[in-house]
């Protein structure tokens, strides 16, 4: 693989949990409990997990949007960690973001034209006849007319929307897009039409993604590697073939068997997981995913499992998997 | 049962609203109430602008030999006890009024408008300092308050208008503020962040323009209330001073002495008050109505 692009390295970020009068701290959040991964230049990462399992927190930590509780984000070799704002600033320009919700994402008082322009205009880059030029550029780019750059974002569909963010999101020319959940507010139709724009810029401009979703046959389309969370933590990392033909931890092997099968008379397994996901506040100690697994030992009540390299870049965190040698252990 | 037009259901919910003069037109029609508050407003404000030629009389001349004359034809409303023409005085007296009423919800509007940014965007210790003020402000009806500051300051204009404006910034800085917290959270203020822009530039870039609708609703609904303000300082001595028209103060120079006597001198400057008060409500309600589409029906 080349240089890492961008390397987090046990990221932790805890949100308080206050009660009473005096406001006194009876917990805390764990929302992403010591996570760490890198990506590649040119790479996509594909980030997936249940609701709340702490995806967005990552991705919000990684841009700096949430102060991380502890850990450390190096973007090109540099650890932007605790970079003060404006110290932070020069660096904004390599990492953008694309949101779920394309409905919020954009200030709805606005043009298209000037929300697409306006990075440029921020960081001092065009102005005037050149901006306008520019922001035009950038619409053809991502698939919409350059006249569309005087509507309002109330104008545009939910899929338009996505693009205008994208747009945005281009135009200081980042080295890393963080994608968060970007089509699940979407169509399934305009979904495969958003995923491929990705694919195509990414092939044009050579910049990474962190790609968050809960869809795995997205996640699949787009990703080269794939990280699985559970409860703050990434249980699984592998490049993506080996990841859905060999999945190692029984948590991503449950969540590949809750993939529906569009065949109706498909026989339905029974779900290889029960219950719901603890609560984050007071996560379980030991391997987090112990209260639902199939096959749960003592050992994994007490002792947290490391994220170990299991042969060809493939890391899994299950104390099944530890010392064991064994190619796949789990039946 | 009839069958239901959908033509006209459509247009009736607004599907067809058109743009311009037309526009207008059409919201004119469905908000009839806030189309006559505006013709008030528009009068009222027509009335201050061209004073000098509506006035049949100079206001301040005192004439003794026409002390408390009847309405006439010469004189429409009658003559104080001074001999003042009550008409010229009453179109004069809206000069005064509405000074009052957009200069106080000016000031006051904009420095609530810098409170409520301030205080919603950053929050922390700023935040809880400037509310802790604002429920001291709250706590004191705006007529006391007001009071209290032209006790304090003194009644000339200015000061009436800086004494109603202080209250007013409260009451703006709490609906700022908390349109701004609930902005603070949105994706497009993150996306702003995320491009590298300025606190500051956000702040006035992304969430002020987002928190203008209910600004202008709340300025119009301040304006009657703050017309009102003024009259009841001048009715309590505390406003504008003599000799200058104002629709308060002429009411209580005469209320105990004329009322039986002669009433006009009573009445006419109530009406005055009573009609701009009531012109610039319903303007507020009406514009409220227009800009929430919540409160669309």
């Amino acid at each position: 693989m080349t240089e890492a692009l961008l390397e987090v390295t046990d990221l932790r970020k805890h949100y308080p949990v206050r009660a009473g009068v005096l406001r006194r701290q009876v917990g805390t959040v764990h929302a992403v409990d010591g996570v760490s991964f890198s990506v590649g230049a040119g790479e996509t990462l594909g980030l997936v997990g249940e609701s709340g399992c702490g995806k967005s927190t990552v991705a919000r930590s990684v841009l700096r949007l949430v102060e991380p509780t502890s850990g450390q984000i190096r973007l090109d070799g540099e650890d932007i960690t605790r970079l003060s704002k404006t110290a932070l600033r020069p660096h904004r320009r390599s990492m953008q973001i694309v949101f779920q919700d394309p409905f919020a994402s954009l200030n709805p008082r606005m043009t298209a034209g000037d929300i697409v322009g306006e990075p440029l205009a921020v960081h001092g880059l065009a102005s005037g006849k050149a901006l306008e030029a520019r922001t035009a550029r950038l619409f053809e780019q991502v698939g919409l007319r350059s006249d569309q750059m005087r509507n309002f974002p109330h104008q545009f569909s939910g899929g338009q929307r996505q693009r205008i963010c994208i747009a945005r999101a281009l135009a200081l020319e980042p080295r890393l897009i963080v994608c968060d959940e970007p089509v699940s507010a979407l169509d399934v139709s305009i979904q495969a039409q958003v995923i491929n724009l990705l694919i195509d810029l990414q092939r044009q401009h050579g910049f990474s993604y962190l790609f968050i979703a809960h869809d795995l046959a997205v996640v699949a389309h787009i990703s080269h590697r794939v990280a699985v969370m559970y409860l703050g933590r990434i249980v699984e990392i592998a490049h993506k073939d080996e990841l859905f033909r060999n999945p190692r931890h029984p948590y991503t092997q449950a969540l590949l068997a809750s993939v529906p099968v569009a065949n109706p008379l498909a026989k339905k397994l029974a779900p290889l997981v029960d219950g719901d996901v603890p609560s984050p506040v007071n996560p379980p100690p030991g391997c987090a995913f112990h209260t639902r697994c199939r096959f749960a030992m003592e050992r994994c009540k007490i002792d947290r499992p490391a994220l170990v390299e299991a042969g060809d870049g493939h890391q899994v965190a299950c104390l099944l998997n530890e010392g064991t040698g064994q190619k796949n252990p789990i039946p | 049962m009839a069958a239901i037009d959908y033509e006209v259901e459509l247009r009736r919910a607004g599907a067809y609203a058109p743009g311009g003069w037309r526009r207008v037109l059409f919201l004119a029609q469905r908000h009839v109430l806030g189309a006559a508050g505006l013709v008030i407003m528009t009068l009222f404000v027509f009335t201050a602008i061209f004073a000098d030629f509506i006035a049949r009389y100079d206001p301040l001349t005192i004439d003794a030999a026409r002390a408390l004359g009847r309405p006439s034809l010469s004189h429409w409303m009658g003559t104080d006890s001074f001999g003042r023409d009550v008409f010229s005085r009453i179109i004069h007296g809206a000069r005064i009024s509405l000074a009052v009423g957009i200069g106080s919800t000016a000031l006051g509007g904009s420095i609530g408008v810098v409170v409520g940014l301030t205080s919603g965007y950053l929050s922390g210790w700023v935040d809880l300092v400037f509310q802790r003020v604002s429920d001291v402000l709250q706590a004191l009806p705006l007529l006391v308050l007001a009071l209290i500051m032209t006790a304090a300051l003194g009644p000339s204009l200015p000061n009436v208008i800086i004494a109603i404006a202080i209250p007013l910034i409260p009451t703006v800085s709490r609906v700022i503020r908390a349109n701004t917290l609930a902005l603070r959270e949105l994706p497009f203020i993150e996306a702003a962040k995320s491009i590298g822009m300025s606190e500051m530039r956000i702040a006035v870039r992304h969430v002020l323009p987002n928190t203008l609708a209910p600004l202008i609703v709340l300025a119009t609904a301040q304006l009657g209330s703050t017309i009102l303000t003024e009259a009841s300082l001048s009715f309590l001595g505390l406003g504008i001073p003599e000799p200058y028209p104002s629709w308060g103060r002429m009411l209580s120079e005469s209320a105990a002495e004329y009322v039986r006597t002669a009433p006009w001198l009573v009445i006419f400057p109530g009406i005055a008050i009573s009609l701009a008060v009531f012109g610039a409500n319903l303007f507020g309600d009406a514009l409220r109505d227009i800009l929430d589409p919540r409160q669309r029906g």
